[in-house]
């Protein structure tokens, strides 16, 4: 039975209560802005306990702050984790936990639908740390087990893939990577915890590129990292074993279900110092406390422009989860059952026999949609990423992250839907 | 933040104990019973090691104002206090027995803390033993299983938030001095 003491408060309250309770000394409402890099010790013997890590506390604003700290907690809370860490940005949070885990030598099975940028920080940054990423169709669960090495360390993949909108089968393979006693990295920026939660299908680990939907806002750059805890890590030597960066320290051992994310904070962020600035975690944390509000809106809006954009004759093809006859319709219903995300891409009939152009002309015309590289805004933004977002990548990786030349991605923002259509169909009219 | 502030979820992460088994033996005010009524806490199996787990949580407690008193068989002293071999060596009053030995050990743990007249027995995470569990209840004492000290302790005070950790406390009220 379930006292009132023990109630499992719902997502929205958890949005704006989790992980700040009114301080006793001032009792702000608004949770504060602690912009201070460091913090006094009481005395010397506390101080050295805090560095020893048998208090917790703050030392520097580089390893943790106050501010942070309410926004990794409240992430945490939606995300049904065990904790969470806070860095610079979603590509500072995906190295992090890269970092945490991996060793040279080591191998990563990855969905070949990733963000561009991750892409390359995968393919091109990991190996010069003697780390191998092999990249698999995201659907294939033959090919993630076959690519799956003694060497392999971890799965990884986007609960909704960028910029294809593939969804990824959460459950089957949370069995795979655990029957393999290897951590599922599951990268949840399109999602939200409002629309998946990755941990409760089976994922490990999940990151976050704050700076879209959870931020919300467009103003302001961060990524986090949230641990399931549910990992065993003992027979993992990067978690398990003495670290020599923290005098011996057995981070899984001491810490158990906090081990990883203990590892994480006081070794990689603090050694890489991809560190949130208090200022950024204020803004994130009040884009969390609107989440389920305007992800709501965003994936109804997101829906309205799919189905006009289906039924335009200039467009060859939308890659919408949330329409019928797409091919990760069911996987999306499963596993987004509020609506797959508002960030979703169409390709475009070629003009005279040349996509791209057809791409650059469109771009050109709209009047509400933003030109940019970002998503996750409240306001509607547009890209073709073979121009930009991708432009790094080959012909084959192009064409392995399903990215055709005449592709433009959209991130439907909270406009009147009406509005948004106007501009798409006046730009198509204008082709 | 205070023990004693507002409301809290009753946290099922991390632990491998059924529901039925978490009311019984994990419940948020009973640990928060336990953790304010203590003062001095025997930590059965505590290592002299600075970096074994019982070490942490040792330092912690006391660093938190509890008295802690070290439990081995080996003797000395570990953070400046007197090792006893076993509970009724002890010669002072513990309110809570903290263990950090393996399950098939508790049963004869709990046995020395309910002749010492112990408030409550908690074993550390993943120590698990039902029936010693039950021998103690039985007794009138309090149980806590599958939990850590440092952690539950961090969790109420509201240290463990500092470390960006999910303490499942949701509250408006103005936290406690």
């Amino acid at each position: 039975m379930s006292s009132d003491r023990t109630r499992k408060f719902g997502f929205e309250t958890r949005m704006l209560h989790a992980g700040h309770i009114p301080d006793p000394h001032v009792g702000a409402r608004a949770v504060p802005i602690y912009q201070t890099t460091s913090y006094v010790f009481q005395d010397a013997e506390q101080a050295a306990e805090l560095f020893d890590l048998k208090l917790y506390g703050n030392i520097y604003t580089r390893i943790s702050n106050p501010t942070t700290a309410v926004f990794e907690e409240r992430l945490a809370s939606l995300e049904g984790a065990t904790g969470a860490v806070a860095l610079a940005s979603g590509m500072a949070a995906q190295f992090a936990v890269f970092m945490t885990l991996l060793e040279p030598g080591d191998e990563i099975v990855a969905s070949a639908h990733l963000y561009g940028g991750s892409v390359t920080q995968l393919t091109h940054t990991l190996k010069k740390l003697s780390i191998k990423v092999h990249y698999v169709d995201p659907s294939n669960l033959k090919a993630w087990e076959e690519a799956i090495t003694p060497k392999t360390r971890c799965l990884y993949g986007e609960t909704i893939g960028n910029p294809g909108g593939s969804i990824l089968d959460l459950e089957a393979l949370a069995v795979l990577a655990d029957s393999k006693h290897i951590p599922l990295i599951i990268d949840n920026t399109f999602a939200t915890p409002f629309l998946c939660r990755p941990i409760d299908w089976g994922a490990t680990i999940v990151t976050h590129s704050a700076t879209k939907f959870i931020g919300g806002h467009g103003t302001s750059i961060g990524g986090a990292v949230a641990d399931s805890g549910k990992f065993n890590f003992a027979r993992f030597p990067s978690i398990a074993d003495p670290s020599p960066s923290y005098h011996g320290l057995r981070f899984f051992d001491t810490f158990g279900h906090y081990g990883f994310l203990m590892k994480l904070r006081v070794e990689t962020l603090r050694d890489t110092g991809a560190c949130i600035s208090p200022m950024n975690s204020f803004l994130l944390i009040q884009g969390l406390e609107t989440l389920s509000l305007r992800m709501e809106r965003h994936v109804s809006n997101a829906m309205g422009v799919a189905k006009f954009l289906a039924e335009h004759p200039k467009v060859a093809r939308v890659n919408y989860a949330g329409l019928p006859d797409n091919p990760y319709h069911a996987l999306a219903l499963k596993y987004l059952p509020k609506g797959p995300g508002a960030v979703f891409s169409f390709d475009l009939k070629p003009i005279g026999g040349d996509a791209r152009e057809a791409g650059r002309r469109f771009i050109e015309k709209l009047e509400l949609f933003s030109h940019l590289a970002n998503v996750g805004d409240a306001r509607s933004l547009v890209i073709h990423p073979a121009s930009t977002t991708h432009q790094q990548l080959s012909d084959e990786e192009l064409a392995a992250g399903s990215v055709g030349p005449g592709l433009v991605r959209l991130s439907v923002g909270l406009e009147t839907l009406e509005d948004l259509i106007w501009d798409l169909d006046q730009a198509l009219a204008a082709l | 933040m205070g023990l004693g502030s507002g409301a809290s979820c009753s946290i099922s992460l991390n632990t491998v104990l059924t529901p039925e088994q978490q009311a019984l033996y994990q419940d948020p005010d009973c640990i928060r019973d336990i953790l304010s009524r203590t003062k001095t806490i025997a930590i059965v199996g505590l290592s002299s090691e600075r970096q074994k787990a019982s070490y942490f949580v040792a330092t912690y407690l006391i660093r938190e104002g509890y008295r802690v008193i070290p439990v081995n068989p080996r003797g000395g002293t570990i953070l400046g206090e007197t090792v006893y071999p076993d509970l009724k060596s002890i010669p002072e009053k513990v309110d809570l027995v903290d263990v950090f030995r393996p399950s098939a050990e508790v049963s004869a743990i709990v046995d020395q803390a309910i002749e010492i007249g112990a408030m409550a027995v908690w074993t550390q995470l993943r120590i698990i033993n039902f029936e010693a569990a039950e021998k103690a209840r039985a007794s009138g004492l309090l149980v806590v299983m599958d939990k850590c000290v440092k952690m539950e302790h961090g969790r109420f005070s509201g240290s463990l938030h500092w470390a960006g950790m999910n303490t499942e406390l949701i509250s408006a009220r103005r936290a406690k001095r």
